[in-house]
């Protein structure tokens, strides 16, 4: 009796102590940085759910800041004090936020689990890696939809990049992002630059004022947006016949609100959004992080979250295992930006590019808007 | 004066029967309190006391209002000037540059290059090449990428010379080999000078025991490899908490050594030595021809071909210095070059232009505010208390609606296929194809604007209608006044501190404003302040936000000013 009283108290110590260790390196609770909308409830439901399931110990607080989470997270730094503790954020700031010693630079392989075939994360990822800090979760498309009920009679709907500055085919306004990028590219394919060449031609000045001069040709017709829900509010409000967007969102116009409004694949442009970790965590908060992290990129959680939002998986190997829409149990397939379908025609977004670009061309881009 | 000394002698305690002797005193020589010190010494004490007391009571205010007020626009302002960060990553590269002629045509050679590659390396250890490149890029796009690039390359440049190194001696590859060569006696000076360098670039202290000292005789001798090696010691022992002498050293203390061999009296120099390593160090020097032999200038444009640019030197030579204004000349279209202040070219012109729309847009604000605003206020303080009470909760209740949401509310009443237009076309006032523009532009923001700030200009309006009496407009009119004459001469003129004090809010508050011009104003409805939102958040550009910033401080202050002289600060009222 006394031997298994002693063994029962020794072994629930051991427990005891085993639990509270566990709790000493990781923390309980977590900040995740996200844009809000569709695109977070899938993140919630697709990883931090069944994360939560499995730890019940844990607990999740969203905040809805990823679209200036660049420049609160200097302003964190200089104040030494990082409240967050998973960003997520589109490729080109997790370059910045990289090149600024702000996020934390990751071993892919050791950080992340790998494929269920064993291939190594860094493999299953690919070129998608596109800084050492980057951990990518989606591939999205900067897109153009278009009033189905708008296409003049006689006329085919619009499946060209070149149909947005066709306004004699197609009247009525359009909608584009109020930044050069994307739109200063489009311009240039439509003016008979080849794809190849876009960049090399848009790094000079002379480049550069032919993009602004053909924009010029429709800005009379343009409306600018510049939040993601501004241009299907746009289309469903018939104030615009065409626009640019990201490709989840028309998804969502489209399919679950069932607004006449269809898709115009040409010349999508791929984009990257993953998570990045700030730099500087205390340990016990960066070993909670690094712990979900591995979860919540596994191939099985990157697949699962394409059952609520049209937006490809970044891992190759989760590919496959994309299914049916959670709700409506339509195939999500189709509606992908990578299904092959769509993706006859797609432009590359040039990082590198607008990295050293960007502020040189907005300033010009802005200062034509203001003409 | 007698008042005075009867309120301190009342307040103090008169001793009976010494009036006759205060009295006396009085009259000749300084007036002496109760307790036998002079009057005027009393009096300043208990004043002084008083004021201490009444500092103590309002110094929580004055601690708050200074902290999360005065700090930070200061700062701001020193921001706006503000840019060591070139010269703190790259410190002896821009000394060496000082000697580089900017208006020549040629770019620099190896006397910057070397101690640029040695700045860039520590700094990229730090991860703060990255930030200088970034700095540079917004004066010259493409050399965020330059730094970017070369400095992935860093490591490889350095690599080249420690294969050969080791090639020659492996004692090269050993951790303690370079730890027993290069400490010693007499470097303190240097260790210092490093870790002084280091606390600049990175804003941290670096205090602490790095466990090496570097010995003066190494740094007479091989100064480049001593500089790189204290730099990497400081390194690993303050920063990664690693003991010195156990780990190998950077790939540039190899370049650093390679870079002293080149020198003839550094290989004379290793010829006469016979401290610790001398063995190797002589092989080295031997061999050295094995040794890459491009120069560091060839190895940067090998990684990047515009280190080659005369126009990206001269930027970094323009904005090296600790202190710029270059910000404050972008903000208003101008940039620096090499031949002074120029222009910036015309595509580029944006910022006065914006300057120019705030005012003039806030004035138009302003002003309909005081159309719409002055009858509604004139209401409120004539109507009987009852129905004024009502409207008033009509005046405020947008007033604690959300901004987003009544601007929101605005683009659905204002846009083409809006309540508005709809209206319009129904009742055949304009043709359907022929819809009014109404937002996204600037009549657009002008009334989204117009009506949130509204309230600003009733509520003081209000506040001071309701102070002058209505007997003053009757006894106008029984004097014979018509309605005009008697509201013009009358009234109107004792309103004008309500106008004032209305005038003011709005237009301060609305040259601040940028998500309702964001929202609804399209591209000619947008305010300076987007602009300063957009470097603040996207650009992360915060000097250049912070120049605009502060030369919207100072313009609002001078028109401060001008109000005072022209119309008089005295004469606004908020209230009665």
């Amino acid at each position: 009796m006394k031997l298994t009283t002693t063994l029962l108290t020794s072994t629930a110590l051991t427990v005891a102590a085993g639990v509270a260790a566990h709790a000493q390196d990781m923390a309980n609770d977590m900040t995740l940085v996200s844009w809000g909308g569709a695109y977070q409830a899938s993140q919630q439901k697709a990883y931090a759910e069944p994360y939560m399931e499995n730890n019940p110990e844990v607990s999740i607080v969203w905040d809805e800041s990823s679209n200036e989470a660049v420049a609160k997270l200097r302003a964190m730094n200089e104040a030494g004090n990082i409240t967050w503790d998973l960003v997520d954020v589109v490729a080109s700031d997790a370059m910045r936020l990289c090149d600024e010693g702000l996020a934390m630079e990751i071993d892919h392989d050791e950080a992340l689990a790998a494929a269920p075939d064993g291939t190594k994360a860094s493999d299953d990822f690919g070129d998608l890696i596109v800084s050492d800090c980057f951990i990518p979760q989606i591939v999205y498309s900067t897109t153009f939809g278009y009033r189905t009920d708008m296409v003049p009679e006689g006329a085919e709907a619009p499946n060209d990049i070149c149909d947005v500055w066709d306004t004699e085919t197609y009247p009525g306004k359009r909608s584009l992002e109020k930044r050069p990028i994307n739109n200063m590219e489009w311009a240039l394919l439509c003016d008979g630059v080849a794809k190849d060449k876009v960049y090399d031609v848009l790094a000079t000045d002379e480049g550069q004022q032919r993009a602004l001069d053909k924009l010029d040709e429709i800005k009379d017709d343009v409306i600018w947006w510049s939040a993601g829900a501004d241009t299907p509010q746009l289309l469903a409000d018939g104030e615009v016949f065409m626009g640019s967007t990201y490709n989840g969102r028309l998804f969502s116009a489209i399919v679950e609100q069932d607004q006449p409004i269809a898709m115009m694949w040409d010349a999508q442009v791929f984009d990257l959004d993953g998570w990045i970790v700030p730099a500087g965590l205390p340990k016990d908060r960066l070993a909670r992080v690094m712990d979900f992290l591995n979860f919540a990129t596994d191939t099985q959680r990157l697949a699962d979250q394409a059952k609520y939002i049209s937006y490809g998986p970044a891992r190759e190997s989760s590919a496959p295992l994309v299914g049916k829409h959670a709700d409506l149990g339509i195939d999500m397939a189709p509606h992908m930006p990578t299904d092959p379908n769509n993706a006859k025609n797609t432009f590359l977004y040039n990082y590198e590019f607008w990295a050293d670009y960007r502020d040189d061309i907005d300033a010009k881009f802005q200062a034509w808007l203001a003409q | 004066m007698s008042n005075v000394t009867d309120a301190t002698t009342g307040a103090g305690e008169p001793v009976p029967g010494d009036n006759d002797t205060q009295a006396a005193k009085a009259e000749n020589g300084p007036v002496m309190a109760a307790d036998g010190r002079p009057l005027k010494q009393t009096l300043r004490r208990t004043l002084r006391r008083e004021k201490m007391r009444a500092l103590l009571l309002i110094a929580p205010l004055l601690v708050f209002v200074v902290v999360t007020f005065i700090v930070p626009i200061l700062s701001m302002l020193f921001r706006s000037v503000e840019n060591d960060i070139v010269q703190n990553t790259m410190p002896e590269a821009v000394q060496a540059l000082q000697a580089w002629d900017e208006q020549g045509t040629e770019p620099p050679g190896d006397e910057v290059f070397v101690p640029l590659y040695f700045d860039l390396f520590k700094a990229s250890e730090a991860k703060q090449h990255t930030q200088a490149g970034n700095r540079l890029n917004y004066e010259q796009p493409g050399l965020s990428s330059m730094f970017r690039s070369t400095g992935r390359d860093f490591d490889d440049m350095g690599e080249a010379f420690q294969d050969v190194f080791e090639e020659i001696d492996p004692a090269f590859g050993k951790a303690e080999f370079w730890y027993e060569m290069l400490s010693g006696e007499g470097g303190k000076a240097l260790l210092e000078d490093r870790r002084a360098l280091y606390a600049a670039m990175t804003g941290e202290t670096m205090s602490g025991d790095v466990g090496f000292a570097p010995s003066a005789d190494m740094a007479q001798m091989l100064p480049w490899t001593t500089k790189a090696y204290t730099d990497f010691a400081i390194w690993t022992a303050i920063k990664e908490n690693d003991t010195v002498a156990e780990e190998n050293p950077w790939e540039a203390v190899y370049a650093a050594l390679g870079q002293d061999l080149r020198s003839p009296e550094t290989v004379v120099a290793i010829a006469g030595y016979s401290g610790p390593g001398a063995v190797a160090l002589k092989a080295a020097a031997e061999n050295r021809d094995q040794l890459p032999q491009d120069s560091f200038r060839e190895m940067f444009v090998a990684s990047d071909k515009d280190w080659e640019s005369v126009q990206a030197w001269r930027t970094i030579s323009l904005f090296s210095p600790p202190v710029t204004a270059g910000y404050f000349l972008n903000s208003v279209d101008l940039t620096k070059t090499v031949n002074g202040i120029e222009a910036r070219p015309e595509t580029q012109q944006i910022y006065l232009t914006l300057f120019q729309r705030t005012m003039v847009m806030s004035l138009i604000i302003t002003g309909s505010c005081i159309l719409l605003g002055y009858p509604v206020a004139w209401l409120l303080a004539n109507l009987p208390l009852r129905t004024a009470n009502v409207l008033m909760i009509l005046v405020l209740l947008p007033f604690w609606t959300s901004l987003l949401v009544r601007t929101s509310a605005w683009k659905v009443l204002l846009q083409q296929q809006g309540v508005i237009n709809e209206i319009l076309v129904w009742l055949g006032f304009v043709d359907d194809a022929n819809r009014l523009i109404l937002m996204n532009n600037a009549t657009g923001t002008v009334i989204a604007m117009t009506h949130i700030l509204l309230p600003f200009m009733i509520l003081p309006l209000y506040s001071v209608m309701k102070t002058i009496p209505p007997t003053y407009l009757r006894a106008a009119k029984s004097l014979g006044a018509t309605n005009w004459t008697a509201f013009w001469r009358v009234y109107f003129p004792q309103s004008v501190p309500g106008i004032g004090a209305g005038s003011i809010l709005v237009f301060i508050l609305s040259i601040g404003y940028y998500i309702t011009p964001e929202i609804v104003g399209g591209t000619d409805g947008v305010f300076i302040s987007n602009r300063i939102a957009y470097h603040i958040s996207s650009s992360l550009n915060w000097g250049l936000a912070a120049a605009l910033g502060s030369i919207l401080l100072i313009v609002v202050l001078a028109l401060y000013w001008c109000y005072d002289r022209i119309v008089g600060i005295d004469n606004v009222k908020l209230g009665g």
